[in-house]
């Protein structure tokens, strides 16, 4: 089923996806991959306080190519999830409500969905001009020394995504399959 | 008689081709994405794909690199015996192709200079660099940005003999399976057989860089070719692995000598993002 959905993406948004929802995003999400995470980590392990507000964020996993003069962005798909999986619970459990990425999930981050009301959605990987189009704003918000790895907010509209993981436990990418296997 | 050739020439070529590379896909490729939006069974698959045509126009046509992930470039390169090389060494006019190429270009630098301490490069140098030495005096070289959501999930089993062809189809479907959406389905499969453990792998990503549309001129490769699409394609993975049934656009085999004692199978997968560019010097 098509959904247009408004972010921020809170408890009650997410309780109405299902797996298999065609969903376009519209609105402010942050953007950070493998060593953003590794830091926000080091910070909630020293209890100190993260650049982030993490309360119903959106977070993608991405890391864009440099923006060409007059653009927001560069190419700008997502990259694999499950690099993701070791910290991912963990930031579910203090507030963000939705995942952006591609690939399969640890079962620690589908409980997580399911305890929390979240979602994990995935863009379409490999597909990094088309969703460029759909990224309208971007500035970096923390990290800048680590390039194409810093943090960054990003404002979308109608941003396409597939949810994959929802939060009453079911996980597309093990159904789809079982549908067109032969 | 011996053909000098300025390192620059190179260096000015790999430059170009690392751009090249990044915003155009090879015509077999684009021939193999239109067949699979035709014959694609699932309405999401479908939908998917179209997406990736039209993907590939918007980097065209806008001059965005196709995906984000552009790559470790892996460079290929076939030097002719009679060639002799003028000015700076060959792999450091290589590596300024590079860092030419990913700055100018506006393309990701995804290159750490170390594995473990993990510092960025900043000019996505060095490159991974394969040569041959081969007969004439020309240099061909084909560059391949290899993106890391495939590299990730390519394997190398080291088989017994009497594992054989079955060893070999099982090993082939297990990694594409264990591989299925991390990968960027639909993917291309490059497969290694023979040789030693590194010669496989190499096999397997020069297996890549062969146009999709051209089998194996060895019979019983080509027969393997042509079974392990039809059964990826079958495995119900899809575009994106969300289901359906355009897993792979081909599976490229190569195949080498190898010791009595063994049967080592390499695989490495690339998604439909399969990039190179190759030129003749």
């Amino acid at each position: 089923m098509d959904k247009k959905i408004t972010l921020p993406i809170t408890s009650e948004k997410a309780k109405d996806l299902k797996a298999g929802d065609y969903v376009y995003l519209s609105g402010e999400m942050y953007v950070a991959r493998d060593a953003a995470h590794k830091r926000l980590m080091e910070l909630i392990s020293e209890g100190k306080e993260l650049p982030i507000d993490l309360k119903d964020a959106t977070i993608y996993y991405m890391g864009p190519s440099p923006a060409r003069e007059g653009r927001p962005i560069g190419s700008a798909g997502p990259t694999t999830a499950s690099r993701m999986d070791k910290y991912a619970p963990i930031l579910l459990d203090l507030g963000e409500k939705a995942m952006i990425g591609k690939g399969r999930r640890t079962k620690e981050v589908m409980d997580a969905l399911v305890r929390n009301s979240a979602v994990y959605f995935a863009a379409i990987g490999g597909a990094g001009a088309l969703l460029s189009k759909c990224i309208v704003e971007s500035e970096i918000v923390c990290y800048e020394d680590l390039g194409a790895e810093a943090i960054r907010k990003i404002k979308v509209v109608d941003f396409p995504v597939i949810v994959v993981g929802d939060c009453h436990g079911n996980n597309l990418y093990e159904t789809a399959i079982l549908q067109y296997k032969k | 008689m011996i053909r000098s050739i300025d390192t620059k020439i190179i260096t000015e070529n790999i430059k170009e081709m690392c751009i090249e590379a990044n915003h155009y896909l090879s015509s077999d490729m684009k021939a193999a994405l239109d067949k699979a939006c035709e014959t694609e069974e699932s309405e999401l698959g479908k939908k998917i794909l179209n997406q990736l045509e039209d993907n590939l126009e918007i980097a065209d046509k806008e001059v965005i690199p196709i995906c984000q992930d552009t790559g470790m470039a892996v460079v290929f390169i076939d030097v002719g015996q009679d060639v002799h090389f003028t000015g700076d060494n060959i792999e450091d006019a290589i590596n300024e192709g590079v860092r030419q190429g990913y700055t100018e270009g506006y393309l990701r630098k995804s290159v750490v200079a170390d594995p473990i301490v993990r510092v960025n490069t900043k000019d996505n140098t060095p490159a991974v660099i394969h040569y041959s030495i081969v007969p004439g005096d020309k240099v061909k070289i084909t560059l391949a940005p290899k993106g890391f959501g495939s590299e990730n999930m390519s394997r190398v089993f080291m088989l017994k003999p009497a594992d054989g062809i079955d060893g070999v189809k099982n090993a082939i479907l297990t990694a594409v399976s264990d591989a299925g959406p991390n990968a960027c389905p639909p993917m291309v499969v490059g497969v290694g057989i023979g040789g030693t453990f590194e010669k496989c792998a190499k096999m397997s990503k020069e297996a890549l860089t062969r146009p999709v549309n051209c089998h194996s001129k060895i019979e019983w490769v080509a027969d393997l070719e042509q079974e392990m699409l039809e059964k990826i394609n079958n495995s119900g993975i899809g575009p994106g692995g969300l289901g359906g049934s355009t897993t792979a656009l081909a599976v490229n085999v190569n195949t080498y000598p190898t010791h009595i004692a063994g049967l080592p199978v390499a695989i490495n997968i690339c998604c439909h993002v399969n990039r190179h560019s190759v030129r003749e010097i």
